[in-house]
Parts: C-alpha cells; structure tokens; sequence
C-alpha cells in the first residue's frame, strides 16, 4: 500500500448537467444522458401512481367483503395498477434511463445514432402519459390492463378509448428508444470494440430492442381494431359479426409476451454487471450468456399461447404453447447458474448493489420456476387466473426488474450525479424491500392454489389471514421504496463527489468523469481487453 | 361456505388427484433446486467474501461441459413435466362416452345451469358422486370461466361457441364455485357452490322440484314458436333439410367440406345459417341471432339430439 | 486504456439513417402483419363469403394501381441509382415522376372507394349489400378500407417525401447528403409497393373467375 494518500475526488466543473440550467435546455436538449434522466422523473411518478393503485388494492384485500371500495372502483384501481406499471413504469424503466445513459458510454460513443427521434420518444411517452392521467380523471377504465373483448368493445361503459389511445401512443416511445438501440450499437461502437467484447448489459438491451421494435407494433394495430370495433361497432372480434373473441387473445398476447421479456431483459443485463463488478470476477460463460439472452428474445415470440391454455383455444395447440414455454425457460435457467458460478472464487462484498443483484438472482429463480408450474398444462387449468399468477409475474417483474433496476440506479448513481448515495441507508431500503416483497408475493401463491381467483375484491372468508400477511408486507415494501427517494436526493446535495470510478469498475463508462461531459469522452477510446476484466485475486486493482 | 380447511384444498375429482400429484412433484423438483441453488450463493458468499482468506487462483471462466450439463439437464426435466401435464390436460376433454350432461349458461353476474331431464339451477351445482359430467359451457354476454377449485378444474365460456369439460366427481361434498374470467363489475360475486351427492340422493334431488318439461320437451316448444317445424318438417313445402336424427350425422356442405352435426353447427346453423349451407339447398334461411337465448339453443339442441333413435 | 482521436461524423451518418430505416420498416410489416392475420382468419372462416365480396372489387381498377405503383417503384430506383452518379437534373425529373405516380395512384383508389360508395359496400357509413353472404362481405370491405386506407397514409407520406427530396436537390450544393436520404426514402417507398403487392391478391383475385 502507498504511503502517500490519493487525493480525494471532486465533482468536476463542467459536466453535461452544467451544459444549460434553464428548463428550455432540458427540455430541447439532444443529450442522451439528460432524456435519461427526463424519462427517469417520468416513470418515477407514473411508478407512484401505479403504487398508490396497489396500496388500495391490498387495503381492500385486507378483509373478505368489499368494504374499502365500490365493486367498479377497485376495477378501476386495478386496471390502473396494470396498465400504468406495465406500459408507464416496466417497459422504459431500465432501456430509456439506464440503457439511454449508458450505451453510448459503454460502447465508447458519443451519443445514440439519433438523437433527436431520442428526444421525440420521451415526448411521445408525455403524450401518452397525458392521455392516461386524462382517462384517470375522465373516471378511469375497468377493463384490465388486458382489453379482452367482447367486454372491452361492447360491455365496459368506461373510458375504453382514451386507456387504448394512452397506450398505442406510449407504444411509439418504445419503438423508437428500440430503433435507436439497434442502429446505435450496430453502428456507433468504439474502435475494437467488437461485438463479444459488449458488456452484458448492451447485449440485454440489444435483444430487448429487438422486441421492442418487433412486438409493439402488434399491440397498436389490435389496440386500433378494439377501438374501431367499440366505437364504430364493425370489426373481426365479435362473434355476432362472424369474428372471434379469441383472435384479440391471440393478437394481444402475441405482443404482451414478448413484453414481459422487455421487461426482464435489461433487468438480467444489470445483474450481469453488478454481479461481476461486487464479486471483482469475469462473468462465467460470457458467450452463453449471450446466447442465452438472444435465446430468450427468439423464443419469446413463439409462447404466447401459453395465456390462453382454458380460453377454447384447441388442445393441440395448448400442447404446442406447453412445449415451447419449456423451451423458453431454458435459457434462464442457463443465466442463473452462470450467475451463481460468477461467484465461485471471487472476491464478494455486500454493497446496496450487490445486494439488489443477489435478491434479484433468488426471486427471480422462484418466480421462473412458477413459471414451469404454469406451463405445465393440466397444473395451469388449476393455477391460471388466480392468485398464483399474480405471485409468478410479481416475483420475476418486481422481485426480478424492479430489485435490479434499483440495484442499477445504485450503481450508476454516482456516474450520472458525481455523488456518492449513504451505503448504510442503501443496504438497509434493500433488505426492507427484499423482505417486504417475499411478505407480500409468497403468501399468493398459496392463495392462487387455494383457489382465490385474480381481480377480486372479495373473498371466501377463510383466505383471509393469507391476505392480511400480503398487505403487511406490501406496507413495509412501501417504506422500502419511499426511502431511496430520500437518501438519493440527500446526496445529491451533500453526497461526497465521487471520482470517474468509485467501484473500480470495469467498463468504458468509468473511464470517463462523474458526471460524464457532454461529449461522453474527451478523446474517444479505443477497446483492446475482453469485459469484466476483473482479477479476484487482487480486488484493489 | 367453503371447503378449505387452512392450507389444504381436498382434492374432490378424478382430474383432482392427477393434478395434485403433478403439483407435488414439480413442488419437489423446484423447490429442491431453489434450495440447492440458494445454498450454493449463500456458501459461495460466505466463503468467498472479500475478507475470507482462502484460495480464488484460477478461477475458470468457462466450462463447456458444466453449460452444456446445465442446459440439458433443465430441459430434459421441462420436457418430461410437460408430458406429465399434456397427458393428464387431455383427459379434461377426453373421452365423453357415459358422461352425464350439464349445460352451463354464464351470464353477468350468474350461471345458470341446466340438467338434462330439465332441472334448472342457478349459482348450484349438484353432482353425484362417481358419474362421469360433462359440462357444457356458454355465455350470454362477455367471457366467463366455470372455477371449481376442489375439482381443478377450470373452463373459459366464450360468446359465439360451446366449450366443454369432462371430470368425475370422487368426493361427497359441498365445494366453493368462482368465476375466474374478470367480466365486470360483480365478476368476484359471480360464484356458488358445487354440491356432490350419493347417486341415489342425487336422483331424487334430480326428480324433485315439481313437474317441469325436461330440456328436450322444451325445445320442441322452442322450435314449433319460432317457425322451424314450419320448414324443416318432412312434410312442409320448403325445401329445408329434414332434421330428424340430425345428431352426429355426417352433412355435406355446399362448398365441397363435410362436417359431423354437433353443438357448434347445430348452434351455428340458427345464428350464421348462411355460412355452412347443405350441399344441394338454398341458402335461404334466417338467422335468429337476436330472437333466441343461449338457454333456448340449448333447449333446441336438446330437442334434436332427442329425435336420435339411439342416444350418444 | 489507449486513446485515438477518431472523426466520428460523415461516415458513420449514411450508415446509421439506411440501417433505421431498415429497422423501421420491420416494425412496418409487423403493423400490416395484424391486418393480414385478421384477413387470413376471417377468409379461412368464410372462403365462399371472401370470394363473394372479392368479385364486387373493381379489378380493373386495382390492376391498373399496381402498374402504377410498380412503375413508381422504378422511377424511384433509378432516381437513388442515377443520384449516386450525380445526374441531377435526371434525378430530379425521377423523382416527380415517382411523386406524380404516387398521386396517380391515390386519385385511382379515390375513384374507387367512390364507386363502392355507389355501390353501397362501405361498413358503417353505407352498407346495402344483402346478397347471400352479407357478414363476410361486411367483414372483408371493414378489412379492405382499413388496409387500403392505412396502405394510402402511407403512400401520402412517402409522396411528401419524394417531393420534398425533388425540391431540395434543386440546390446545387448538396452533393454528398442526397444520396443517404433519397436512398432511405427510396427504400421506404419501396416497402410501401411491397405492402400493395400483398395486398392486391388478397383483395382483386381471391377466386377470380368462377
């Protein structure tokens, strides 16, 4: 160890957040890193909203009548729910604030290939975000975030069109973050850096940017003919048009399948780096890993079917979608044994990052092993539409996405603010959340087997203690979430400044100032090593 | 009412017991190696924390052997699962042969369901114990799904078809009925109970309840109102196709396909009657989309089924 | 980590506008995509009714359109190919005649949505058809004004576009930005010819001669 102490970091000078104080260079701005953190206030609110939904839920839920709500309110509370956390907060959580932060600088560009359709994406989600604080007010949408027809085109007398218009209007946002991805790291990347020297995380968010521009058009063409069947009463939905109900299922859940992989994708990227960085060791298996999340993507386009295993659609192709959701497990499978084996020798510390990486690891392992519950056909008959879903999809979107995009901001933070954040308080939000969210999720699995279908605001009286042990549980995941709120922002005030690399990590992104300038880097780099060059031996280097 | 007992959920039908034990086996299989896989991150963390002194040289970045065992493995026990499950899933729609029929009608916020010698019920089902049932299902108005949890069993009612489910019931008993297809705004008080009696009570709950006309008495009634017999009688002047022992009877259509007479097309014939017309008629016949009930179609159904010599 | 100071501009700009427009245009036949599927539904369920509504289409109409479109289609090709050997004022005349033929073709399909507006085979607004399969027919001119709709907002487009390229490249001092846009328009309005190409089988010649 030198004698002679390093001298302590400061915030430097000129960063791209001192390029404009004014709210105009916020708002027109072109900078990657400053529609990052437009979109990270964004999704921030609509995850509040979408939050206070399910604090009414799980009010309701607390006793057996319906006694918090109307019957039609909590309906409208948990359409809501859904389609604000899905489309609002899930989708462009991870890919439009960190993957918008971070791709140009882990490839080494200075910014995405357009920047300005950049820009028109996140005004695009405002639209859209307007539109469904309109429906909100208008008096909501009782629907579910599913839209299933005849109800929604015939029988639902609530804001019908202007949920579907918020939604087709926010699906615009994803498909041109998407398109931007795509033609960045194809065309923008450093000299040497070759494809399978990419960190992990720009491969997660290559392959969710290929759904992303594959699948969301799908949405917004079936959301358009749900529309024009409920207003102009035409259409290839109704039965008694000679349509069929089953054809909006197969259209809806052709998109929102693969949705649930662009939720889940970027997520697995940042575990990747948070994993190799917090146990100082290259990831184990990088091209399988690769493979595994291309793999994911592919796959994910064939098991929709797999939503509809009671809904008429025929056995034989109930047998198909079985087997192919078997198939599409395999590469997660794949991910958390690489994960696991990273471990295997390296030098582990439990920052608040690694810790979300960890949580992330196990629940995610659960949730997905619910999953071959679910695929399974004849346990499906049982589980489908009941609690047990709920439980499958909240423990891989929340206990999986959210944990590792907390586990991301974490990371990063001190990159985008030049702060550092209260470890301390960092590690104790992080056990808060992992234990208010197993208090919350684990006991519905039992209610699913139980019986207790989903999108009920009563229940048979004897499920009650179950429910009682979810609402605590989401009460304490509710402190959990509203203390990061608190500590980051403290920081950003009196966080000590961080240096270009408080983790000594690897990566292009480090090699550059906290807060990056605005032009990403002062000389572009050129990449010579493989990633997660990390040496557990040696964990100070 | 309910049939729970804390955490166990008995298991009240043939289909029930299959299902069970799948579930314990995937339980077993998953939950062994979610334990084995937390073990390993919790000894790999304890033992390879930053302060532990131990030896990390050479720690490899690869093995092929180990990916390639930790692919195969997981797919090979995915894929044995499901075969498991497509198997027992086949046996909810198998084989209907000595089946006792149920028609169940789901409409906002109700199911009404509908016994062969007529017997109505609505919100009830009452079973006997160790007779094959086969229940129909329709729906008056938006998708609703026929949840009996005891029986795991569970079956989407979608408007424009007939879907259908067959199971025995194994258990004497009173089981909580929910429907699981969110369809508005009481869709969580859309439920009843399934009630499993001994045959012999069964039966006399089943000739109980005053005189009424059985299912096919009534759509006799059904099909003489609303003009059928008008055209389909042998002796009318019409040219209409005759529809004595149309049941499961092979039909030729006009456009070259030969279908069997079942529910769907008798259902479709009186709803969309110019989409399957017979080879060698006009397609002349009205629909009766809006002057006729799921209930009363069913009734027809019945009806026909009725003018078969032999029952199938 | 080794440093080079790389000039990260020109090159990479022509290359990163052609790839986008590959990219968009992949989530373009995932839109058609849906309308093709719910034609392909409602035609397996209904082939006689399909074919029914398919003899009322004006094929004359729909025949001479895709002339058209596939003659604009060369036009174009031509003026992205003649443009990279700088002949301008070829080019330019390439271009009208692109936008004039994309016009052409919008004012054809105008005077044939009028006649099925006389005709009475326009769901919603002015449906009289009560032939043997009214339903299919309903089902397949909903589909028919929907596709043909959306496939004519976006020809309207790519006719602005093509003219807006014809107007700028009036101005001789732009040699090298030509080539990247008026190949990525160029490549958009041959996707949208690819659309019709689908969409005139399905619509003109489902069971032509019965």
């Amino acid at each position: 160890m030198s004698a002679i102490a390093a001298p302590l970091p400061t915030v430097p000078r000129e960063s791209f957040l001192t390029q404009g104080y004014t709210i105009g260079s916020w708002l027109g701005t072109r900078d990657h890193k400053r529609i990052a953190i437009l979109y990270a206030i964004s999704i921030t609110l609509f995850f509040f909203l979408g939050g206070t939904a399910a604090a009414i839920i799980r009010l309701e839920l607390m006793t057996p009548q319906g006694d918090v709500v109307s019957a039609d309110t909590y309906n409208k509370l948990f359409t809501l729910h859904g389609v604000v956390m899905v489309w609002f907060f899930l989708i462009p959580s991870i890919p439009a604030t960190l993957g918008n932060f971070l791709v140009p600088l882990m490839i080494g560009a200075k910014e995405v290939a357009f920047p300005k359709l950049n820009l028109l994406s996140w005004y695009i989600y405002v639209l859209g975000g307007i539109f469904t604080v309109a429906m909100l007010i208008a008096g909501g949408v009782d629907t579910g975030w599913t839209f299933y027809t005849p109800f929604s085109t015939m029988f639902s007398n609530t804001h019908v069109v202007l949920a579907a218009m918020g939604v087709f209007i926010v699906g615009f946002s994803s498909i041109l973050t998407g398109l931007n991805f795509i033609v960045t790291i194809h065309r923008m990347r450093a000299p040497g850096m070759t494809w399978f020297r990419l960190p992990l995380f720009v491969w997660a968010l290559y392959a969710t940017s290929l759904i992303l521009v594959l699948a969301t058009p799908v949405l917004a063409m079936t959301l358009t003919l749900m529309v024009i069947e409920r207003v102009l009463h035409v259409g290839i939905f109704d039965p008694a048009l000679g349509g069929d109900p089953l054809l909006f299922q197969h259209l809806f859940w052709f998109y929102s399948h693969p949705a649930v992989y662009i939720m889940v994708l970027p997520a697995m990227g940042v575990v990747s780096e948070l994993i190799t960085c917090f146990a100082r060791k290259r990831i184990f298996g990088y091209r399988f890993m690769c493979y595994a999340i291309l793999g994911i993507a592919a796959f994910g386009f064939l098991v929709w079917g797999h939503h509809m295993f009671v809904s008429g659609q025929s056995v034989y192709a109930g047998m198909v979608f079985s087997m192919l959701s078997m198939l599409v497990a395999v590469p997660s499978a794949i991910k958390v044994f690489n994960w696991t084996a990273t471990l295997y020798k390296g030098s582990i510390v439990f920052t608040a990052p690694m810790l979300y990486a960890l949580g992330f690891v196990g629940l995610f392992t659960i949730g997905g092993m619910t999953g071959i519950y679910l695929a399974t056909l004849a346990v499906d008959v049982h589980l489908t539409d009941t609690y047990f879903v709920i439980a499958h999809f909240h423990y891989i979107m929340v206990g999986g996405s959210v944990m590792a995009y907390l586990g991301g901001i974490h990371y990063w933070w001190p990159k985008v603010t030049g702060r550092r954040y209260s470890e301390a308080w960092g590690r104790v939000a992080a056990l808060i959340i992992f234990f208010g969210f197993n208090l919350t999720f684990f006991p519905q699995y039992l209610l699913g087997y139980l019986g207790m279908p989903r999108r009920y605001h009563e229940y048979p009286p004897d499920l009650q203690v179950l429910n009682v042990l979810s609402s605590a549980g989401a009460s304490i995941l509710a402190v959990g979430y509203v203390l990061p709120l608190l500590y980051l922002g403290w920081s950003l005030f009196k966080g000590a400044p961080a240096g270009p690399n408080p983790w000594n990590a690897r990566g292009l992104e480090w090699a550059t100032d906290s807060p990056p300038p605005q032009e990403n880097f002062r000389e572009v780099p050129t990449v010579t090593q493989e990633p997660y060059a990390y040496d557990p031996e040696h964990p100070e280097r | 009412m309910n049939a729970t007992k804390g955490w166990i959920l008995p298991a009240a039908s043939d289909v029930a017991h299959r299902v069970d034990h799948l579930l314990f086996a995937l339980f077993v299989v998953t939950g062994v190696t979610a334990i084995a896989i937390a073990i390993v991150i919790f000894v790999f963390c304890l033992r390879y924390r930053r302060s532990a002194q131990v030896d990390r040289s050479n720690a490899p970045a690869n093995k092929r052997w180990l990916e390639y065992t930790w692919t195969l493995t997981p797919l090979a026990i995915f894929l044995a699962f499901f075969a498991w499950g497509a198997v027992v899933y086949a046996g909810f729609y198998g084989n209907a042969a000595g089946a006792m029929p149920v028609f169940v009608v789901g409409k906002q916020w109700m199911w009404r369901l509908e016994h062969a010698n007529g017997r109505r019920e609505i919100d009830q089902l009452h079973l006997p114990l160790g007779q094959k049932v086969r229940l129909v299902f329709a729906t008056e108005d938006v998708i609703h799904s026929f949840y009996v949890p005891a029986f795991r069993i569970k079956q989407d009612a979608v408007p424009g078809r007939y879907t259908e489910l067959t199971f025995t019931p194994t258990r004497l008993g009173t089981y909580d009925l929910h429907c699981s297809e969110y369809c508005g705004t009481d869709h969580a008080r859309m439920g009843g109970q399934v009630v499993v009696m001994r045959p012999e009570d069964f039966a006399r709950w089943l000739a109980g309840g005053g005189t009424r006309p059985t299912m096919a008495a009534r759509g006799f009634e059904t099909f003489r109102r609303l003009g059928c017999s008008g055209c389909h009688d042998s002796r009318g002047s019409v040219h209409a196709p005759d529809l004595n022992g149309i049941w499961h009877r092979v039909v030729h259509l006009q456009d070259g396909r030969t279908i069997v007479a079942d529910e769907a097309y008798i259902r479709d014939s009186i709803l969309l009657p110019k989409r399957d017309v017979v080879a060698g008629y006009e397609p002349i016949m009205p629909s009766f989309a809006g002057q006729v009930s799921e209930a009363e179609i069913l009734d027809i159904i019945a009806y026909l089924k009725s003018t078969t010599p032999e029952p199938r | 980590m080794n440093a080079r100071v790389v000039p990260v501009d020109v090159p990479w700009r022509r290359e990163t506008a052609s790839l986008g427009m590959w990219v968009f245009l992949a989530t373009e036949v995932m839109f058609f995509g849906v309308l093709f599927l719910a034609y392909m539904h409602a035609r397996i369920v209904d082939p006689q009714g399909f074919a029914a509504a398919s003899r009322l289409t004006h094929e004359w109409l729909g025949t001479i359109n895709t002339g058209v479109l596939l003659t604009s289609s060369l036009t174009m090709a031509l003026a992205v190919r003649n443009g990279w050997a700088g002949h301008r004022r070829l080019v330019i005349r390439l271009l009208w005649a692109t936008a004039v033929l994309g016009l052409a073709f919008i004012v054809i399909k105008g005077i044939e949505y009028g006649l099925e507006w006389r005709d009475g085979l326009v769901p919603v607004l002015n449906f009289t058809y009560s032939g043997a399969h009214r339903r299919a027919v309903e089902t397949f001119f909903f589909l028919y004004f929907l596709m043909t709709g959306v496939h004519a907002i976006h020809l309207t487009i790519g006719v602005i576009l093509v003219a807006w390229l014809a107007i700028r490249d009036r101005d001789p001092a732009r040699p090298v930005r030509r080539r990247e846009s008026a190949e990525c328009i160029g490549l958009y309005w041959h996707f949208v010819d690819s659309i019709w190409i689908v969409l005139y089988p399905l619509i003109y010649l489902v069971d032509l001669y019965r």
